[in-house]
């Protein structure tokens, strides 16, 4: 729906190329045993190298969530340190913009870093000397800008984050879920075309977590920014990407949308690793509708639809229009009663006002409709055409 | 043969000490120019602060140093207690003689400080640095305190040059090791978070690490004042004028209750120079005084 929307083609922003990053001092014994494929352990043993990141590749499209999830000591934040070169790799590309980072000079690099590609850390990173405004400010600060309109930036961020009033207070003073506001405020300061977020919702409670990731998607939303989003939570991680890369010891196991990831895992870690989620938040309509086995047209008499329901074995049918479009529904007893008073067609038995669903909605969000109607939930098209429809066995089983 | 097995033998021992005798005493000759330079300094250092010391009524010190333990402690008793005890100093007669201690303890600790931080500092950005500083700084803290008297007596005979010069080094050692500590563990996030947001190598030392590493850097001060302190005493054999003086005369005489007056002034003094600068510090961390402080 939003391709069709958005007819411009889809941009990479970064792209991460077969990234690779070592630590250890004797890192060309470790490539060689990495390339005749020996396993990381052995590797370890071996030379004393520890392969952080092996042969990673992806690409981040302008305006997307990208999420990265994994274990810990999958190598996660690795990555996300080599995007802004806290960490240089040890091989391969970054091409932020179509340039390669890696290759780039102390100069280049402090430009990138103060105005392109900024930063949100899991313990927040915030300096205990400078108060709320001064940590929102820092990165202007280091920029050299002046004093008035560093603090006139820094403070529509801060009220951006809902911290308003908080601008001269000491960092000390603030709570886990505040401290990240002012982290992500500082991020947002520099007015940035990549964010990266090194897991930064795992230090908080579940509620103040949930209260950001919602602030996050709606920041995201207004500002269109970037986001290479670290996560160790896979709904967290379902909730905020467009796109969800899974990773295990340095690699990336696959790599797709939610739903992607949730209807074809890869292989068995990956089924492993999605059988925490709920899946009514990821799955939608589509993914769960069956096309109706009896559909009856409108001006059908009594007769042929009784005939057409008991073929089918069921007890109520799906009535359409001409152009396939959604009427209602006939119920077996309505239509008996319809024969019983010679009516010439069933148009005027039909229950109308069934209420139906679209295909993109979430399985989550029509639990509650599909448990007080008695038959199967009808999809339909923005034309109102009937697509097919989802039963409540179906629904039931997204549950378990 | 049974000399050789239970006796070190005499023909194995070497001497030295000779050569460093003759090493201090030929640098002393040819840089007899610098050194000049060094004493003029330090002497023109220690008058300034004579000077200025004299120039302040006793009681007004008193006083300041009361509000002093006040605005630290935020008690009126503690505030008392301390300008007592400075009284108590005067009252003893020893007022001249510790404005003279002190002032060469002011010296010495504005050069340490002065020399301790950059280095400090470079300990904790340089590893080459770090491998040569460690084994001597340990040294220069293992070395019983009165060796440096007699090369400061070599290089700038005796008075409160030497002085100044075997306390500088006596006590520098704390703030260059409290100073590359406190730089070097400075939270890790926060000091990505400096590098992330574009700070250059300097930048990142002076907005973040050196102000996060304060409170560490400020105990370094104190541990600098508490053993110029020390030192100072231990000075008065090479001359130096002050309370020390006072206690090595008594010592020489054995005369006990002579030597416990500027002892128990010198306790005193290292009380109130303690509690003031910890006092001043460990304010700091806990939040709203933080901005003033710095």
């Amino acid at each position: 729906m939003s391709q069709a929307l958005n007819s411009e083609k889809p941009e990479t922003i970064l792209s991460v190329r077969n990234l690779r990053k070592f630590f250890g001092i004797n890192r060309a014994a470790a490539r060689k045993m990495l390339q005749e494929g020996a396993g990381k352990s052995d590797i370890l043993k071996r030379t004393g190298v520890t392969v952080a990141i092996d042969d990673v590749s992806f690409d981040v499209e302008r305006g997307k969530i990208f999420a990265l999830i994994g274990l810990s000591g999958s190598g996660k934040s690795t990555v996300v340190r080599c995007v802004n070169m806290l960490q240089r790799p040890t091989s391969g590309q970054i091409l932020f913009e179509g340039r390669d980072i890696v290759h780039m000079d102390k100069k280049e690099l402090y430009e990138l870093r103060r105005s392109k590609i900024s930063m949100v850390f899991q313990s927040f990173g915030l300096m205990s000397h400078r108060d709320v405004m001064g940590n929102v400010a820092y990165g202007l600060d280091v920029r050299g800008i002046g004093k008035g309109d560093r603090e006139r930036k820094a403070m529509e961020m801060i009220e951006l984050v809902g911290l308003e009033g908080w601008a001269h207070k000491p960092i000390g003073d603030l709570s886990g879920g505040m401290k990240q506001r002012v982290g992500i405020a500082r991020a947002l300061c520099n007015d940035p075309d990549l964010l990266l977020m090194d897991e930064p919702f795992s230090a908080l409670d579940p509620l103040a977590r949930r209260d950001m990731q919602f602030e996050l998607l709606s920041i995201q939303k207004k500002l269109g920014k970037t986001i290479v989003f670290i996560t160790h939570d896979i709904n967290e991680a379902f909730k905020m990407g467009d796109t969800v890369g899974i990773m295990r010891d340095g690699r990336i196991e696959q790599l797709g949308a939610p739903t992607e990831l949730a209807l074809s895992p890869a292989n068995d870690y990956v089924k492993e690793f999605l059988g925490s989620i709920d899946k009514t938040k990821v799955l939608s309509v589509r993914h769960i509708m069956i096309t109706p086995s009896c559909l009856i047209r409108e001006q059908a008499d009594p007769v042929t639809a009784i005939r057409e329901m008991r073929v089918n074995d069921v007890s109520t049918a799906y009535v359409i229009g001409r152009k396939m479009e959604f009427i209602g529904i006939l119920a077996l007893n309505a239509a008996l009663q319809a024969r019983h008073d010679n009516l010439p067609s069933v148009a005027s038995v039909i229950t109308r006002d069934v209420p139906n669903v679209e295909q993109n909605v979430l399985i989550g969000d029509i639990i509650g409709l599909a448990s007080e109607t008695p038959f199967p939930l009808a999809v339909l098209d923005d034309r109102g055409r009937l697509e097919g429809i989802v039963s409540r066995a179906a629904i039931l089983s997204c549950l378990l | 043969m049974n000399e050789w097995i239970l006796k070190f033998p005499q023909s194995l021992t070497i001497n030295p000490g000779e050569l460093v005798d003759n090493v201090i005493r030929q640098f002393s000759r040819n840089h007899r120019a610098s050194l000049s330079v060094i004493k003029n300094t330090t002497v023109w250092m220690l008058s300034g602060i004579e000077n200025l010391l004299g120039m302040v009524p006793w009681w007004l010190l008193i006083l300041l140093t009361a509000w002093a333990g006040y605005k630290v402690s935020r008690k009126w008793k503690v505030g008392g207690l301390y300008g007592a005890m400075l009284f108590l100093v005067g009252s003893f007669g020893l007022w001249a003689l510790m404005l003279e201690t002190l002032s060469i303890v002011i010296v010495s600790v504005a050069l340490a400080l002065a020399l301790g931080f950059p280095l400090g500092v470079l300990v904790a950005m340089n590893r080459h640095v770090e491998t040569v500083m460690q084994p001597v700084m340990d040294f220069m803290q293992t070395i019983p305190s009165f060796v440096y008297l007699i090369p400061a007596a070599m290089l700038f005979s005796v008075g409160k040059t030497p002085a100044v010069m075997a306390t500088l080094i006596y006590s520098v050692v704390p703030m260059i090791r409290l100073t590359s500590h406190g730089i070097r563990h400075v939270e890790k996030e926060v000091v990505e978070a400096g590098i992330a947001f574009g700070s250059t190598r300097l930048q990142l030392l002076f907005n973040v690490q050196v102000p996060q590493a304060l409170p560490t850097i400020m105990t370094g001060v104190n541990q600098t004042i508490m053993m110029a302190m020390g030192m100072v005493v231990t000075c008065a054999l090479i001359g130096a004028n002050g309370l020390g003086m006072e206690i090595l005369v008594a010592t020489n005489r054995t005369e006990m209750g002579r030597a416990l007056m500027p002892g128990i002034s010198i306790v005193f003094i290292a009380i109130i120079l303690d509690r003031l600068t910890q006092g001043s510090l460990a304010r700091k961390p806990l939040g709203e005084d933080r901005r003033e402080a710095l």
